[in-house]
């Protein structure tokens, strides 16, 4: 068991630094957006699974030959309040570790959940009475603000899509739809939930510079895929016109800091896209305009097939550790 | 009959439309006059909808009148402008929160953009 609790740990460090490092510098991503969103999953998950997997491994691997049997003489022990001399400071140290990083994911995942359910009941609640039903489109409100904003609220039955007056009127109703349509796609696709998960990713390790990293290409990667539905009805011109006309428009009017006492801290100057994680406008205007070839089937594949190995090395180490001793 | 939601709208509209405060009797006055929708509205219906939109933080009460005088707590344009800080903020948690069609743009973004606009 020794032997795979150093083979998880060299994993956990692999998927901690160099993997992501290298998967958000790949060019091929914006080629077939939804290989690489499996591919940053796959490591989030493995990533996770092998670091406290490698602490658990090692702080019980005097108690038993596997995982299963290791546990259920842990929880004798403990249940019988018995002395162990087995088990050493190390390996005390080891399982506690595991145990806190554990509670400690899972503690932030839940509160990340409650904090944006609440930011979003509360904004919920405004737009209810700012807002008018779209007579054009279906679960569409409308706001009344020269500046060109669209986005969804993502909430079940209750999701919307909202766009403002100036959006509106800025552009032309096949640009619109598209607009509308990249917004639907969000919502059908459930990216709220891949946004929240990297996320509380992202505040549960701030420390490690990739948690962040992987955020960034997550939230780029959505904006992609939606892109990509929008182009399924729309022609990229018309895509490309809208995503200019709106980031154009929408330039000037990011909220001054004077207004920023209304609402959550945004100290001055952070802003810009590379601070807050958003895809950057350009590179998604480079990919409709000189479109690449996409993946084709064997390269998605590969990615896949990679993504699925990541995922059942640390699970094989974990579960049967008798394969490498 | 109108839902509870398109009501909220509704009373809103009124008390912003007045700095004064009114009773919910007044209210229902003056949503009949408006609105098609809401000839039979009760009264009760209203102190309901007031009631929500206290808990919301949209609208206060004035102690120690009776019937309760009812006042909108800031402008529509303050709102508003609340509502456009959190859609177009720069929290690092607002993307997971809602999802924007575009992101910040930085101005050096926005002149290239400009001109690919005008040369198409």
């Amino acid at each position: 068991m020794l032997a795979a609790s150093y083979l998880l740990a060299l994993l956990a460090i692999l998927l901690a630094w160099p993997v992501p490092v290298a998967l958000s510098r790949a060019q091929w991503t914006s080629r077939s957006p939804f290989a690489a969103m499996v591919l940053w999953q796959s490591i989030a998950l493995a990533g996770g699974l092998s670091m406290i997997g490698a602490m658990l491994v090692y702080g019980l691997q005097p108690l038993g030959d596997n995982l299963l049997q290791a546990i259920g003489r842990a929880a004798s022990l403990v249940l019988e309040n018995k002395a162990s001399d087995e088990l050493q400071f190390w390996h005390l140290f080891a399982l506690c570790a595991a145990a806190l990083l554990g509670t400690h994911l899972v503690f932030t995942l839940g509160l990340t959940y409650a904090r944006i359910t609440s930011q979003r009941r509360r904004h919920r609640e405004l737009l209810e009475v700012l807002s008018l039903p779209s007579g054009a489109i279906e679960r569409t409100l409308v706001i009344n603000h020269p500046a060109p904003v669209a986005y969804c609220l993502p909430g079940g039955s209750r999701s919307v899509t909202v766009l403002s007056d100036g959006l509106v009127e800025a552009l032309s109703s096949g640009e619109l739809a598209a607009v509308v349509e990249h917004e639907r796609a969000h919502l059908t696709q459930r990216h709220h939930l891949l946004l929240w998960a990297f996320e509380a990713w992202r505040q549960a390790l701030p420390w490690l510079p990739t948690s962040r990293l992987s955020r960034e290409a997550v939230s780029s990667l959505v904006e992609m895929l939606a892109d990509d539905v929008a182009r399924r009805t729309a022609p990229d011109e018309v895509l490309v016109r809208a995503i200019a006309l709106v980031a154009v428009g929408s330039a000037g009017s990011a909220p001054d800091p004077a207004e920023a006492s209304l609402g959550s801290s945004r100290t001055p100057g952070t802003a810009g896209p590379s601070d807050d994680g958003e895809a950057s406008v350009a590179a998604r205007l480079s990919r409709l305009l000189t479109p690449q070839p996409q993946l084709t089937a064997a390269q998605t594949t590969a990615v896949l097939a990679v993504s699925g190995l990541m995922l059942a090395v640390p699970t094989a180490l974990l579960l049967a550790p008798g394969l490498v001793t | 009959m109108a839902s509870l939601g398109e009501l909220e709208r509704s009373v809103m509209d009124q008390l912003w439309s007045t700095a004064d405060a009114a009773t919910a009797n007044e209210l229902r006055d003056r949503l009949a006059q408006s609105e098609v929708q809401s000839k039979d509205l009760a009264v009760t219906t209203v102190l309901t909808v007031l009631s929500r939109l206290e808990k919301k933080g949209l609208v206060e009460r004035e102690r120690g009148t009776r019937p309760h005088r009812y006042r909108a707590i800031s402008t529509r344009e303050d709102h508003t402008a609340r509502l456009m800080h959190e859609a177009l903020g720069t929290a690092p948690d607002r993307e997971a929160v809602l999802a924007r069609f575009i992101g910040s743009v930085t101005e050096a973004e926005a002149a290239t953009l400009r001109r690919l606009l005008t040369r198409g």
